[in-house]
């Protein structure tokens, strides 16, 4: 899909929503150490906050059990937490960080089987969006917002309508979603969300210089790239997960009234409760579905 | 005194020169009009109206001689064509001559020329390169059978492109047919799968069609052709040739004139339909329906009373036309109180001179009954216009006369069945009153039964589906191993937060990013943009076919939609349960194995630059193609392990 219109953003003023993901159980055993990475991100915030007078950067923390407001450079809140060693707004933002950690490991029920799971991303991508709302109907004049994932979990087939609604939605509100993917495998929703909404996605080989790509690619604001050239992924996995077990499928069956993807055929649409059409209500049609691989 | 007043007039009618007005006397009594009715279709030559007749009629019957070579004498005879086959019968039954051939054999025609001495030869060739030679009597008799052999060959070109095989389950009707070959002739992409798919024998019309039937209704619909109104020029001012030698007058009168005649004069179709052929010819009709055509022109009532008074059909024309009046009284009774509150039985005027208002200012009315003869052009250009704007009643063209009187009659009967009696009609219009008469606000508030609102709660949805998922989602992704984490919460969480204070203890890592790794990424990353930026193009909207030749592009998007085609035709089939299905299915699969040789083919015959781009599209149709395959192998295993088990042969 084409990326967003230029004409739209006349001012490379930025608005950055950024989630970042915080599952332990990624971090603890990806190769980057979370402190590592901490320092690019933050020295990276720092950066788009430089660019110009007027960014302004809101961070969402991606948790394992819950998600929350971490971070955000307009508010005045952030003198309080004084350091003499790093810059006040990163201070400020590694001590909420802390505590929202905290809240979420209280969140914690069950004791993980030694698989890594997901985190809540579709949580955090929905609580960015209302956010970005609210900053649309504050009628203060306002640069044009985007979202910004940084992610490492894989992927949880069981969010996939959640996401899909979520991206949806920002295409609908013309807010692009950059992602960079720093786990192991390849993560579909977040090309996916990339290809649709007009964003960029990039999976960083070397780790150890996050902080230039985060600056090459993801600082580049949305009235610049229609005249910087971004790394274009080569294709988009589009496969999506079935509504009724959640697993990832390649070929499935579909509901002909709502559009819901089930892996085996079903007498009666669960989310719709039917097939209005030719055949009687309550009864699926044989419209079978494949979903091939897309190159752009 | 009168007379005087004709000669005056008649210049202003139009029909004779100045030369006339000395032949004053004998003006009345020369008066006569010349009428000839020309079929509807007649066109400039004879020779052409004969074609559509023989067209029409399908039938060409000359004399002619008929010569085996170009020696010979030829023996006369008759020569018949008829759409099917060529007929040749010698007028002494004892020759040898006869001849019965097809049409479908003869391949061509040659024919000398007018200009030339020789004598007029048509000479026929068929399949087998023998031909029939025929003498005609004249050059246009050769063009008749030319003109005819001309068209039933071009019919039979155009034929050959339907479908030949005949399918027994498909009553198709020739509108359909109609609709399917020119849905084909318009969309080449189409036509070129068509031709194949359904001619190869891969899939039946029926199929091809099946899911098409958007299209078929689409252009269905389009056919429906608007009915051409009626001109808004007044047939009054039909302007008849003169011929001034004879004092004759001629109006040319076709049957789309007279149908417009009939629609505005009510009257005159009903005098049509009493006096013709019973107290009248039809010329007779004519000529007096003019007759009192030109006493209006002269706005002479009191001639035209006097001659009312001597003949009383031509007085039908000279009268008001009562069915007008009628007609407009009914409509006034008709129309609806709540649109238009102010009509009331005091305007009917459309079919009085004048509209009713009297020129001079005097209310009264001034009993002559010459006042019954006055017509007015206001009258007459209000009807026309009204009747131009109502439309056509009647779609088809006619022969004669007849035809489109009695037409119009059963059109006209048809619509006043339509319409309700009176009884109805006033019941339908108290109903509707009492509707409008209604203020809503003092009605009582009417409590309809509300049905309860039913959302589902889309909770349900994402949690209890965690569980399931949890349980699962092993290997979702792509297969590739998964890191495991043998760590406990407490420990995950902890060295999260040990990272956390290391950084506050810290700062920040001096430097940030070591220069080598930056100065590598970045190099990576401009290097992978250029390298794209080369193989696809500045423009990131630019699409990798743009830049291939013509040709290859093309090939490759008709051999992508006719992979569709197949592939839909293929899974609609699944699960199959009829032998019908069976051989589809094989059918189809052979078909899509032809695809892959053409595809490396389009592979081989791109320049090398394309070759990977090219590679890059061709393989999500290998998939698609593959994934396919496969599944038909699968069930062809299945299948035949079933039937395997079943001991007694059953299938």
């Amino acid at each position: 899909m084409a990326s967003a219109p230029s004409k739209l953003y006349a001012d490379d003023v930025n608005l950055v929503v950024v989630l970042l993901d915080t599952n332990p159980f990624f971090w603890s055993s990806s190769s980057l150490s979370f402190s590592q990475s901490l320092s690019h991100v933050l020295a990276f915030f720092n950066a788009i906050l430089t660019l110009n007078q007027l960014n302004q950067v809101v961070v969402i923390a991606t948790g394992y059990n819950s998600c929350d407001y971490i971070f955000d450079s307009a508010s005045d809140l952030n003198r309080s937490y004084e350091n003499g060693r790093m810059p006040v707004m990163s201070s400020s933002l590694l001590q909420k960080l802390e505590e929202f950690l905290i809240k979420d490991e209280q969140l914690s029920k069950e004791e993980p089987d030694g698989r890594i799971k997901s985190s809540l991303f579709s949580g955090s991508l929905s609580m960015a969006l209302c956010h970005i709302q609210r900053v649309f109907r504050s009628g203060a004049l306002h640069p044009h917002p985007r979202i910004l994932c940084l992610q490492g979990s894989p992927d949880g087939p069981e969010q996939y309508v959640a996401i899909m609604n979520a991206i949806f939605s920002a295409q609908r509100s013309e807010v692009p979603i950059d992602s960079c993917y720093i786990g192991a495998q390849n993560s579909a929703f977040l090309q996916q969300a990339s290809y649709i909404t007009g964003g960029v996605h990039h999976k960083p080989q070397n780790l150890d210089g996050l902080f230039q790509y985060l600056m090459t690619i993801f600082a580049t604001d949305l009235h610049s790239r229609s005249f910087i050239h971004l790394p274009k992924p080569v294709g988009v996995d589009f496969r999506a997960s079935c509504f009724c077990h959640k697993n990832t499928i390649d070929m499935g069956y579909i509901c002909c009234v709502c559009l819901s993807i089930f892996c085996k055929q079903h007498k009666k649409c669960s989310t719709c409760g039917g097939c209005a059409g030719q055949k009687k209500r309550g009864q699926m049609c044989d419209c079978r579905l494949e979903i091939l691989h897309l190159s752009p | 005194m009168h007379l005087l007043n004709l000669i005056l007039q008649t210049s202003s009618f139009g029909v004779f020169t100045s030369s006339r007005l000395f032949f004053p006397l004998r003006l009345p009594a020369t008066f006569s009009f010349a009428l000839q009715i020309f079929p509807s279709r007649s066109t400039i030559s004879f020779s052409h109206y004969n074609i559509h007749k023989t067209m029409a009629s399908g039938l060409v019957t000359k004399r002619a001689k008929y010569k085996t070579t170009i020696k010979d004498p030829g023996t006369p005879g008759h020569l018949r064509m008829t759409l099917e086959k060529i007929l040749f019968m010698p007028h002494n039954p004892k020759s040898a001559g006869k001849l019965d051939v097809e049409f479908r054999y003869i391949k061509g025609q040659k024919h000398t020329k007018e200009g030339s001495n020789k004598p007029p030869w048509l000479n026929l060739t068929n399949n087998q390169n023998g031909s029939f030679i025929f003498e005609f009597e004249n050059y246009s008799d050769l063009q008749d059978c030319r003109d005819f052999v001309g068209k039933v060959l071009a019919k039979s070109g155009e034929v050959s492109e339907k479908p030949t095989v005949a399918y027994p389950d498909e009553q198709l009707s020739a509108a359909e047919m109609e609709l399917r070959i020119k849905l084909l002739q318009e969309d080449s992409e189409l036509q070129k799968l068509h031709k194949q798919f359904v001619l190869s024998g891969v899939l039946t019309e029926a199929e091809f069609w099946a899911t098409r039937k958007k299209l078929l209704d689409r252009e269905a619909s389009k056919k429906m052709k608007q009915r051409l109104g009626f001109k808004s020029a007044m047939v009054s001012d039909i302007k008849p040739s003169t011929d001034g030698r004879t004092n004759k007058v001629t109006f040319n009168l076709t049957p789309e004139i007279i149908l417009q005649i009939f629609a505005e004069k009510p009257a005159v179709h009903r005098a049509f339909l009493s006096y013709v052929p019973n107290k009248m010819s039809e010329r007779n009709f004519w000529t007096k329906y003019f007759r009192a055509e030109y006493l209006h022109s002269t706005k002479n009532s009191i001639a035209a009373a006097a001659e009312a008074a001597e003949d009383e059909e031509l007085a039908v024309f000279l009268k008001q036309d009562d069915i007008l009046a009628s007609e407009a009284r009914k409509k006034i009774r008709r129309v609806d109180p709540t649109l238009d509150m102010e009509a009331d039985e005091g305007d009917d005027y459309t079919h009085l001179p004048d509209h009713g208002i009297f020129r001079d200012g005097n209310k009264e009315m001034t009993e002559s009954q010459n006042e019954l003869y006055k017509r007015t052009l206001s009258q007459d250009i209000n009807r026309h216009a009204a009747v131009v704007l109502e439309g056509r009643a009647v779609d088809a063209e006619f022969e004669d006369t007849k035809a489109v009187a009695e037409a119009l009659a059963q059109s006209k009967r048809e619509s006043s069945n339509k319409g309700e009696s009176d009884g109805d009609t006033s019941r339908e219009r108290l109903d509707r009153l009492s509707r409008m008469t209604e203020i809503e606000d003092l009605q009582g508030s009417n409590n309809l039964p509300l049905a309860p609102l039913c959302i589902k709660d889309p909770r349900d949805y994402f949690d209890s589906q965690q569980a399931n998922a949890l349980r699962t989602s092993g290997d979702a992704l792509g297969g590739t191993e998964q890191i495991k984490c043998s760590l406990s919460i407490l420990e995950v969480y902890s060295s999260l937060r040990e990272s956390i204070s290391s950084i506050k203890a810290m700062g920040w890592k001096e430097p940030i990013v070591k220069p080598e790794a930056a100065h590598q990424v970045f190099d990576a990353l401009t290097n992978s943009i250029s390298n794209t930026k080369h193989n696809i193009g500045k423009n990131p909207q630019e699409s990798v076919l743009d830049r291939l030749p013509r040709k290859t592009k093309e090939e490759l998007l008709h051999i992508w939609t006719s992979i569709l085609e197949l592939l839909k035709h293929f899974w609609a089939s699944y699960p199959i349960t009829t032998s019908y299905l069976y051989a589809k299915v094989n059918r189809l699969k052979d078909a899509m194995s032809n695809i892959y040789p053409q595809l490396e083919e389009i592979k081989g015959s791109v320049p090398s630059e394309f070759r990977h781009q090219v590679s890059l599209l061709v393989r999500p149709m290998h998939q698609a193609l593959d994934a396919a395959i496969q599944h038909y192998e699968a069930s062809m295993q299945k299948r035949s392990t079933q039937s395997g088990e079943k001991p007694n042969g059953y299938v």
